[in-house]
């Protein structure tokens, strides 16, 4: 983690927060964010008449977890939402500004939608194993974009179930329906269904809250895992969790970002007095 | 009188009531059957199934009549269950709230409780008077018309039920909407959607008034989509209204057919759709 910040080398003139209070032990001071994976730039999103992000701008550093709070209403699903365009399915729904992923506006009608959902991945509230064996779950995503052998398929299935922690409770019964499976183990499914097609972004909205605390623990720690391999952004009604598995937390109320930085500056030394009134409870 | 033995003799009538008026309903029911069964099973034997309708006063059996209603039936629901499910599949998945579905939802329902009889005159001027002929296409157009409304509303509806949650989580994936559909929304949807036909088909099995001037019906047996064919329902109602002992033991005999079948469909319609696991 030292040496993807030390090498770093987009240095940014004016960050949007202040980098103060870095993480003690692994930062000195001067230090840049890694990478952008995604610029936000300017995004405003409605439904229908209701505007419900506003402004919005920020970098998601990339190989990092970065969490979203905030209290319900407060727009952190909604701009997790935007990054995969998946609010284009409903046709009231729409968004302004510039998502830049490596310096592509993935919010351009030149980016295929399809293609970019290929890319970026996304984990819902509530489990949504298809109705179709564990195996097919997997495959499905796989086989839209890629032509593998079934030898080939066998290994990808395997890779990401083991990835996702899932691939012991379920090795003997591939073949049955994922519908069959606990509520912990659905949402594990989900996860290594996202990350069988090889995406480059993982977008989790709420994974845990459906969840009991010993799923809960189960994914917290997968969510540690894969950020060798995926950029990661979570959304979280939980503090503690945010604060356990992310390494940057965003605090958003009313459709705007009140303050972005790395988790434990946010948890510890907040800028802002709502972010400090909300973590400590004291609304939300 | 406390409020407490006030609300037990409330409760009492009501259930006293509601009990009541669903006997009164089922007592016509069973009487019907029960007749149905008295008279038809009497008149059910191997000659039903092996001979042709009869002219009056000799022996023979419904065998035309049989092929006839089976032929029809399976026509008009290959016409009307394509149809039916991708205009369904139009209003639950790509229309929703657009105008045109809405549109088309309410013609549907039109449609839906339209007077069969309508609708056999609606083929009779288009088809018939068209061709030249009565004849059992017209008679399986007649039925995928009466088929189709009902084939479109289960399917919109079994595919309404499909939690938005799981599309989102497919197109999340990177697939388009129409793979969507085909892959998720459909399986999800299967045994809905099946139930939907089946259930149309029995609808159908049973309908006298778009047949009578459309497939009209054949004294012999005849497998000719082009010219008029037997069927069940209207040899039933011929047979019934004739004053030979025979005949009316036909009709008696093809409607108890009828009614088995469309028995038959509904317990298998029922199993499809019962949820996992309950027994």
């Amino acid at each position: 983690m030292m040496a993807e910040i030390n090498t770093s080398t987009q240095e940014r003139a004016t960050p949007s927060v202040s980098l103060a209070g870095l993480r003690s032990g692994e930062a000195t001071q001067n230090e840049a964010r890694p990478e952008a994976k995604l610029e936000i730039r300017d995004l405003n999103f409605y439904y229908g008449g209701f505007h419900a992000l506003k402004g919005i701008d920020m970098q998601i550093p990339a190989g990092k977890v970065t969490a979203f709070i905030g209290p319900s209403g407060c727009g952190k699903s909604t701009l997790l939402r935007a990054f995969n365009r998946i609010y284009e399915l409903y046709p009231n729904q729409r968004a302004e500004g510039e998502i830049l992923m490596d310096g592509r506006n993935i919010l351009s009608p030149k980016v295929d939608k399809n293609l970019l959902r290929a890319k970026v991945g996304m984990v819902f509230q509530t489990p949504t194993p298809f109705p179709m064996s564990i195996y097919d779950n997997i495959a499905f995503g796989v086989r839209l974009y890629e032509k593998l052998s079934r030898r080939q398929m066998d290994e990808r299935v395997e890779w990401s179930l083991r990835k996702a922690a899932l691939w012991d409770e379920v090795k003997s019964k591939l073949r049955q329906s994922g519908t069959g499976l606990s509520g912990g183990q659905q949402q594990r499914l989900c996860i290594a269904r996202a990350i069988a097609v090889k995406p480059e972004v993982l977008l989790l909205d709420e994974p845990t809250s459906a969840l009991d605390p010993i799923s809960t623990g189960f994914i917290e720690e997968l969510v540690h895992e894969l950020k060798q391999d995926y950029t990661i952004v979570m959304v979280t009604h939980n503090m503690q969790q945010a604060a356990r598995v992310s390494d940057y937390t965003a605090f958003m109320y009313l459709g705007q970002l009140v303050e972005f930085n790395d988790t434990d500056t946010v948890f510890t030394n907040p800028a802002k007095k709502q972010t400090e009134d909300y973590i400590t409870g004291r609304y939300g | 009188m406390t409020i407490y033995t006030r609300r037990r003799i409330i409760n009492i009538f009501n259930l006293s009531m509601s009990f009541l008026t669903m006997a009164f309903g089922l007592f016509w029911l069973g009487w019907i059957l029960v007749t149905l069964f008295q008279q038809g099973l009497g008149a059910l034997d191997w000659t039903v199934f092996t001979q042709n309708t009869p002219p009056p006063g000799e022996s023979g059996g419904l065998l035309n009549a049989i092929v006839g209603s089976l032929i029809m039936t399976a026509l008009g629901v290959l016409i009307g269950a394509p149809l039916g499910v991708l205009a369904g599949t139009y209003l639950a998945e790509y229309g929703r709230h657009s105008r045109l579905a809405s549109a088309v939802r309410f013609i549907n329902d039109i449609l839906l409780s339209a007077p069969s009889i309508i609708v056999g005159l609606f083929i009779f001027t288009v088809v018939v008077m068209a061709m030249g002929s009565f004849s059992g296409f017209a008679g399986s157009l007649a039925l995928a018309v009466i088929a189709l409304p009902v084939i479109v509303r289960t399917t919109e509806n079994m595919l309404a039920l499909v939690p938005g949650r799981l599309r989102e989580a497919a197109a999340a994936l990177g697939a388009p909407t129409w793979l969507v559909i085909v892959r998720i929304s459909y399986r999800a949807a299967r045994a809905g959607i099946v139930t939907g036909i089946l259930l149309a088909v029995a609808r159908i099995s049973g309908e006298t008034a778009p047949l009578l001037f459309t497939a009209l019906n054949n004294q012999f047996f005849s497998a000719d989509l082009g010219r008029p064919m037997a069927n069940l329902p209207v040899t039933i109602f011929q047979f019934a209204l004739s004053p030979y002992r025979d005949w009316q033991d036909l009709a008696w005999a093809g409607s108890l057919l009828i009614t088995l079948a469309v028995l038959a469909i509904s317990i298998v319609a029922r199993v499809l759709v019962r949820p996992k696991g309950s027994k």
